[in-house]
């Protein structure tokens, strides 16, 4: 059992488990922002009429959701490089997560535009609107609106595999978590400490989601129809 | 140069196919008991006890909650705290069944309660059994609005085995990584891992699509 818990040596750690956690906070954030410019791109590529650009980018969804996180921070990590492209660790890995968030985002996007009635869209025909001015106008302000909620389950989804990145050294949260782990022998000092921060963020974003579904008067949980 | 590198990959064949059984295994192992213990959490998370619903959504929440990385590691370093030995194997499934059983269980639950009250209380009515109902009833149902997540949370699977590479288990993920150190080309190696990982995942995905496709329509949604 766990009797020689040791909490003093988690409270000696905490300076270096906030370290972490601000780490993977920043990391995360701006990682985000980088699936989002990926998702973007993705997205107005896969509604293009040129059929190039639409095989283009639904290969690269493919193939991002067909292979492994793990597998894809490996293939930069190792394969950079290899390009001559020697970066630090902790580029790679916010590289490796918006090329793999972006394609989720992509998709999120999509079904966001998707999901405006037809009907919207050839009212702002019948108004002698153009292609841009129904976008800007008509489809992506409502397609924004219930896009957030799927973004924010995506950011969820982001900031647990940054802990991925741990495996390439970098030393973000999980990592904190190893070195208590190796230094003094403690794993469960170490790991049950990190699990509880990233439950914190968890709850915050989890809070996030479900209050913006509310203020941007979604129902809170979508229908699973 | 480049020649002599595929030579020398085509050398560690044996490794990458033991790399590749070891994936499947894994992913094959947990899927089949993830998918039966899901379902059975997902059952009891909808049967009217309260106690046992929170019980059930809160460990829930703490699995989605956490990195799955973090998880293996709490249960490979952990659990030998409390007497339960574990080679790496064994933590490898425990940690990929309990990750697969709570998304199933919550995918089941979202099944279960959109089925209409009326189809239960008719099935009452008819004086069927708990179980029958449950059986006869509402899981063919409930079944249309599981299956097409239930394929995609599969893949999900796959995916997250390649992660248990960390404790030293030797997948498909883990022989790229120790190829990379004698054939030092990252992209090639790895390109090659993920050909591995597509070749399984792939048909996974276009069957849930073609799934949620073929389900939409049952129910008379149009497709937009």
């Amino acid at each position: 059992m766990l009797e020689n818990f040791s909490f003093r040596t988690i409270i000696e750690y905490l300076p270096l488990f906030g370290q972490g956690l601000i780490t993977t906070v920043w990391l995360s954030a701006l990682s985000f922002a980088g699936a989002l410019a990926v998702g973007i791109v993705l997205a107005a590529m896969n509604l293009q009429r040129g059929r190039l650009f639409r095989i283009a980018a639904k290969a690269y969804i493919d193939a991002v959701r067909a292979t492994p996180l793990l597998a894809q921070l490996y293939f930069l990590y190792f394969g950079l490089p290899r390009l001559g492209l020697v970066l630090p660790e902790l580029v790679v890995g916010i590289i490796a997560l918006s090329l793999n968030s972006g394609a989720y985002v992509a998709e999120i996007i999509r079904a966001g535009i998707l999901s405006i009635p037809r009907g919207q869209v050839e009212a702002g025909v019948a108004s002698g609107m153009t292609y841009v001015q129904r976008m800007r106008l008509v489809i992506l302000p409502q397609a924004f609106k219930v896009t957030i909620p799927p973004l924010l389950g995506q950011a969820i989804v982001l900031v647990k595999d940054s802990a991925l990145l741990s495996l390439i050294s970098v030393s973000e949260l999980t990592r904190a978590g190893q070195l208590l782990a190796s230094d003094r022998f403690m794993p469960a000092e170490g790991f049950i400490t990190i699990a509880a921060f990233y439950l914190l963020l968890y709850y915050g974003l989890k809070g996030l989601a479900a209050l913006s579904s509310r203020w941007l008067g979604l129902q809170p949980a979508r229908s699973s129809t | 140069m480049i020649w002599q590198q595929l030579q020398s990959l085509a050398g560690s064949y044996p490794l990458a196919l033991r790399g590749l059984g070891m994936t499947v295994m894994l992913s094959a192992i947990s899927l089949v008991l993830g998918t039966l213990l899901g379902f059975g959490l997902g059952i009891l998370r909808t049967g009217g006890n309260r106690l046992i619903s929170a019980v059930i959504g809160a460990w829930v929440d703490l699995i989605r909650g956490t990195p799955f990385l973090v998880q293996i590691f709490l249960i490979f370093f952990i659990l030998p705290e409390f007497g339960i030995e574990l080679d790496a194997f064994t933590a490898g499934i425990i940690a990929l069944t309990n990750l697969a059983a709570c998304f199933i269980c919550e995918i089941v639950a979202a099944g279960i309660r959109s089925v209409p009250t009326g189809q239960v209380e008719a099935a009452l009515a008819s004086g069927l059994s708990r179980w029958q109902r449950m059986r006869q009833v509402v899981l063919p149902q409930a079944m249309r609005i599981v299956l097409p997540p239930l394929v995609g949370q599969y893949v999900l699977l796959i995916k997250d085995s390649s992660v248990v590479s960390a404790i030293g288990l030797t997948d498909l993920t883990r022989v790229g990584w120790l190829v990379v150190q004698r054939v030092p080309n990252g992209l090639l190696v790895f390109f090659l891992v993920g050909v591995g990982y597509f070749i399984v995942c792939y048909p996974l995905i276009m069957l849930a699509r073609r799934l949620e496709r073929r389900m939409g329509a049952a129910h008379g949604e149009v497709q937009l």
